[in-house]
């Protein structure tokens, strides 16, 4: 081992794909270093080839990409020249590789233990016989509870949080001295989140390099001693974690810092509240409950009740499996409550048939998480946003004046409307979707996790689009989120829903600055954050 | 919301779940069996004639055969005695009697049976070796062996196999003597007509484990192992081979189907002995009893590769085991 | 506000390739031979000339004649009507019940759809050509029967494709969307769900219409299919089997025929299925 030069250097990286009609170039020159036990990250949002700089680093860019470098050196032994042999005695033994996505990364027809065992096996790190006893130290190194039961369970037996830290300790196994995790954390609820975060703290205290890529700064923040930026496939800035949050300055990367929602910070100018504002929709004592093979029964909504006032925005947040969708889908009426009832208008759905509940129906409108479920395929734009003003017999003159008009709301440009959804970027579709919403003047939209697909400079416009609009007409909106920041954002008044339950409600601000219930506050001190006193994290 | 559910499932219960899905399944494929022997017994009512005539297949019998048969179907009861009669008949393994061969359906088919066993033995033993062969060399993202590969299975599963046992017969009996044209005759009677069945099996068989194996090779759980050191070979057999084998579990069934019904024709083409010309002749002489001792036999067997399919797929995939 | 976003680039029009083309023009010309064969050939097909049998190809007798000195090349192509139409029939029949059965079996709540799922478990139990056989048994010899025993055969398949399309579709959340539009539950049908779900089981018909065609050559070649002397591909090759010895091309060109229109139906439905599993991605 050479004290004295850098675990990893690489200079002039250039990656491209080439495929029959054209070359990709997924990395276009980048240079980095990585010390001794450095935490180095790499941020940017999709496709700016971030991932791919990663895998080149282990030799797996894939068949088809071709990898060029002046400098490409771990521990002083030049990597080009690897060849297949080298590689594989490199990988799993001296650079660990947590992908994203636990799920699919682990054998889904294999036990974790075995998973565990591949690389130790592989490298022969330790001898065979004492291989289970080795499997089960890690798994107990990484925090997962009753190793024993776990080692012989499959991937999908796991919850996301614990299937995480299996594929981290698999990837620790061999005691590598560089570990390189892509988007560790960005499937999982915040407190999952903070655990797994933790735990590859933990692992850097013994001196382990970490390269650490993400989209989310504020993730990167927390581990990070150093940073960079990366924008279609070249690096925009570099510097100490600190420096580059405080005083970023690329113009992308003060972009970035800006679009990222942060609770107790408003980047949107929220419009003023009607004072004398009516109820539009109310939800009273909603129970829900799902019957499961095997007998077991799921509460996903337990005595939930709030109102609606026109032209607000009520936010629903809380972590998955917290009965937020269930809710929104009562409230569209596509779901009967076991008990309770939804009002619109004063006038439960329950007491809505035919003419009536079609009427009651266009006055509440949805938007998905993901808008191409929910935008027939075969339509264009302009059909799309045309068939709401069908269903109301307008006039074709006033239909594509309307059409016009909706398009302006939202910011899409008229060329788009020969195109179908799956032509369209996923921040357009969003942006139909909002307008095809509107174009029936409704009194409340439901949106259930609108922006969680979507990269935080995206995310920020759609945001800014929501707001606009509902400056502009008025409409209220139920903002169902997990993102306790994109809820703090956008919302007037929030609910925070656990288990079924809603443990807490109202003024945001008040919720967000003096938590009552136990869940919220810890709720809110599980969110990583980019602000100077986060220097580490507890534990 | 699964993220929170998930159960523990410790070993010791994995063989009592196993016992549960033998257990329904084959209470389900009993179900099918009783209601395709209830179909058949309703067929023989339906066709034209009464039913001692249908059973007799017209042959000329002695009155005091025709009485026997009577007695034996109670045909002189009503529909419910009839049926019950009938159920008891097949439940006891009593397919009947053929009156135009003069001898018990179990019988003739006991003597046709083995052949035509073989042929299928063959027929298996051609495919799985084949198409494992063949995907593992095809499988690969260049463009040229890929559309190479689509397209002779494209072609191979587009022939009849009738027409292409003809071919064969054409090619090694009758021009180069190879093998022999007429007659079971051992091995080298098996040759030809086990390729002829078994070809498009191959190419279906092949395509699905091809794609299987691009599939697998593309999931992330392959990068993860190679990032670990794994070596290629390890990574296809410990990883992907298991994975391409999921959608090939999918098809057995319906293949165990097509190669039955295809040696049945495949058996006319070589001129073997078997099932099939036993069948086809009973098909035209409206022989009945034989007919339908055939296909409820058929029934038993597809029932059974379903359950055993069943059971691969429970092994080979964890995530069935719910 | 400004669009920082990319674009998704318009995806270029699939033309299709070579191959999906020359399926598609070789069909053209089989439903030519279906419904005008006259156009082809004026030889008459079932003209039995004994003093020329068993004449190899040449320019009278373009594929060379059979046994009974008929002229191979016209019965190849009056024999595409009798050949195809069994097959077409089926699957007609086929998709007609398999469209019934399962909608049915989506629409009519828990026990329906059990219902109709055993009923279709007991026909899937009995091997295709064994259960044509049944029938064919049962009902007589001939054509209509054979077409009636393939139809059977060919049901369970669309039926639970059409049921699981039914219940992907109409779980689609943009048949939801509609719904909140405020459409009538019929409107939402007729625009949304049945336009999205007949594609794939159209392509999936036409792909069956090619094992189709194979299983009625075969019931013909066994003699359970049209009765001599219709010229029926899978008839004629059952007729050449005696002669083997003395002639290859009787046993060559019919079935050349058979398996040139299965794979143009197996080329051109796999490109419908691509194509659409393209666009619902």
């Amino acid at each position: 081992m050479n004290a004295d030069v850098p675990l990893l250097s690489v200079t002039g990286l250039e990656v491209s794909f080439a495929s029959r009609r054209d070359t990709v170039r997924a990395v276009r020159g980048v240079s980095f270093e990585i010390g001794r036990g450095q935490i180095v990250a790499i941020v940017g949002e999709s496709g700016s080839g971030k991932s791919v700089t990663a895998r080149s680093l282990v030799g797996l860019a894939g068949d088809n990409a071709s990898v060029r470098a002046d400098t490409l050196t771990f521990d002083g032994a030049d990597l080009r020249e690897f060849s297949a042999a080298r590689w594989r005695a490199l990988r799993g033994s001296r650079i660990g590789f947590v992908l994203q996505d636990a799920l699919g990364s682990l054998d889904p027809l294999r036990h974790i233990g075995s998973e565990i065992a591949e690389p130790l096996r592989e490298h022969r790190t330790v001898p065979a016989r004492s291989v289970p006893g080795e499997v089960l130290r890690l798994l107990a190194e990484v925090g997962v509870p009753e190793p024993d039961r776990r080692a012989r369970q499959y991937s999908h037996e796991l919850s996301g949080g614990l299937r995480q830290r299996a594929l981290i300790a698999s990837a620790i196994a061999a005691g590598p001295e560089l570990l390189i995790a892509d988007e560790p954390t960005t499937a999982l609820d915040v407190t999952v989140q903070r655990h797994v975060l933790e735990v590859l703290r933990d692992r850097t205290r013994d001196g382990t390099a970490m390269l650490l890529i993400s989209h989310d700064l504020a993730v990167v923040s927390e581990l990070a001693d150093h940073v960079y930026v990366m924008k279609d496939g070249r690096f925009v800035e570099d510097g100490p974690t600190r420096m580059v949050l405080d005083a970023p300055r690329h113009p992308y990367t003060r972009a970035l810092l800006a679009a990222v929602p942060v609770p107790g910070v408003r980047a949107l100018r929220r419009p003023e509240r009607l004072a004398q504002a009516g109820t539009v929709l109310e939800a009273k004592e909603l129970h829900k409950t799902y019957r499961l093979p095997g007998r077991a029964r799921l509460t996903a909504a337990d005595g939930v009740s709030f109102a609606v006032r026109a032209g607000e925005t009520l936010g629903i947040v809380g972590e998955s499996g917290s009965g937020k969708t269930t809710v929104g889908r009562m409230l569209m009426g596509l779901l009967e409550p076991d008990s309770g009832k939804v009002e619109v208008d004063g006038r439960p759905w329950t007491a809505l048939r035919g003419a009536g509940r079609r009427a009651a129906r266009r006055r509440i409108q949805m938007i998905y998480q993901d808008p191409l479920s929910s935008l027939d395929p075969r339509y264009t734009a302009r059909q799309l946003l045309e068939e709401p003003l069908q269903v109301t017999r307008t006039p074709a003159a006033e239909r594509r004046r309307r059409v016009a008009e909706l398009l302006d709301y939202v910011g899409l440009s008229a060329d788009l409307l020969g195109r179908r959804a799956r032509e369209l970027s996923g921040g357009q579709r969003q942006r139909l979707a909002i307008a095809r919403a509107l174009a029936g003047e409704p009194d409340v939209i439901v949106c259930d996790e609108p922006v969680s697909a979507l990269d935080v400079s995206v995310q920020a416009q759609v945001l800014e689009v929501l707001n606009r609009v509902q400056a502009r007409l008025g409409v209220a909106y139920v903002f169902i989120s997990h993102h306790l920041g994109v809820i703090y954002q956008i919302s007037d008044r929030v609910v925070v829903m656990n288990k079924g339950e809603v443990v807490e409600s109202g003024d945001v601000e008040k919720v967000f600055t003096a938590p009552e219930h136990p869940y919220t506050k810890s709720l809110l001190a599980a969110v990583p954050r980019i602000s100077p006193e986060a220097e580490t994290i507890p534990g | 919301m699964a993220g929170v559910l998930t159960v523990p499932a410790p070993r010791d219960r994995r063989a009592g779940r196993l016992a549960r899905l033998l257990g329904t399944r084959i209470a389900a494929s009993v179900v099918v069996l009783w209601a395709a022997v209830t179909a058949v017994f309703f067929l023989l009512r339906l066709m034209p004639g009464n039913t001692v005539d249908v059973l007799l297949a017209r042959s000329q019998v002695s009155p005091q055969v025709r009485a026997q048969v009577i007695a034996a179907y109670r045909l002189d009861g009503s529909v419910g005695t009839q049926y019950l009669a009938y159920l008891g008949r097949v439940l006891t393994g009593d397919l009947g009697e053929s009156y135009v061969l003069r001898e018990p359906v179990a019988t003739a088919i006991g003597q046709q049976l083995p052949d035509s066993l073989a042929l299928l033995a063959a027929t298996m033993v051609i495919t799985v070796v084949a198409s494992v062969v063949l995907a593992i060399l095809g499988a690969s993202r260049r463009p040229w062996v890929r559309s190479s590969f689509t397209a002779v299975e494209s072609l191979a599963s587009s022939v009849p196999p009738f027409w292409l046992g003809l071919l064969l017969l054409t090619v090694f009996s009758f021009t180069l003597h190879w093998f022999p044209a007429i007659g079971s005759g051992g091995l080298p009677g098996l040759v030809l007509p086990s390729i002829a069945l078994a070809a498009s099996a191959v190419a279906v068989v092949t395509r699905v484990l091809r794609e299987g194996l691009l599939h697998a090779l593309e999931e992330p759980f392959v990068v993860t192992a190679r990032a670990r050191g794994t070596g290629e070979l390890a990574v296809r057999f410990r990883h992907v081979l298991r994975h391409a084998l999921l959608p090939v579990t999918t098809i057995l069934g319906w293949m165990a189907g097509s190669l039955i019904g295809g040696a049945v024709i495949v058996e006319i083409v070589f001129s073997r002995a078997g099932i099939g010309r036993l069948t086809l002749s009973a098909v035209q002489n409206r022989d009945m009893p034989v007919v339908t001792g055939v296909v409820l036999l058929a029934a038993v067997i597809f029932v059974v590769v379903n359950i055993l399919v069943d059971v691969l797929n429970w092994i080979v995939d964890p995530r069935t085991r719910g | 506000m400004t669009d920082t976003e990319l674009a998704v680039p318009r995806p270029r029009r699939t033309t299709g390739g070579t191959a999906f083309w020359i399926g598609v023009a070789f069909l053209v010309l089989l439903a030519a031979a279906v419904v005008f064969p006259a156009l082809f050939t004026r030889i008459d097909p079932n003209a039995a000339d004994l003093l020329s049998t068993l004449r190899p190809p040449s320019a009278a007798h373009w594929l060379g004649t059979d046994q009974n000195g008929r002229d191979i090349f016209a019965r190849i192509v009056y024999g595409a009507r009798p050949s195809l139409v069994i097959g077409l029939g089926a699957t007609v029949l086929a998709l007609a019940g398999g469209i019934v059965l399962g909608t049915a079996a989506a629409q009519l709540g828990r026990a329906g759809d059990q219902v109709i799922s055993r009923v279709l478990d007991v026909l899937l139990s009995v091997p295709g050509l064994l259960l044509v056989f049944l029938v064919v048994a049962v009902l007589g010899i001939g054509s209509a029967n054979a077409t009636i025993g393939l139809a059977l055969v060919g049901l369970p398949g669309f039926a639970r494709v059409v049921r699981a399309e039914v219940i992907r579709v109409r779980g689609a959340h943009y048949v939801e969307a509609a719904l909140g539009l405020g459409w009538r539950r019929f409107t939402v049908i007729v625009r949304h769900l049945v336009p999205n779900a007949v594609g794939p089981i159209f392509a999936l018909a036409t792909v069956g219409l090619g094992s189709m065609i194979v299983a009625s050559s075969s019931l013909s070649f066994v003699g359970l299919g049209p009765q001599p002397p219709t010229a029926e591909w899978g008839a004629m090759l059952s007729g050449s089997r005696d002669y083997l010895v003395l002639a290859w091309w009787p046993a060559v060109f019919p079935g050349l025929a058979i398996t040139l229109a299965v794979l143009a139906f197996t080329v051109a439905g796999q490109h419908l299925q691509r194509r659409i599993d393209r666009r619902s991605r």
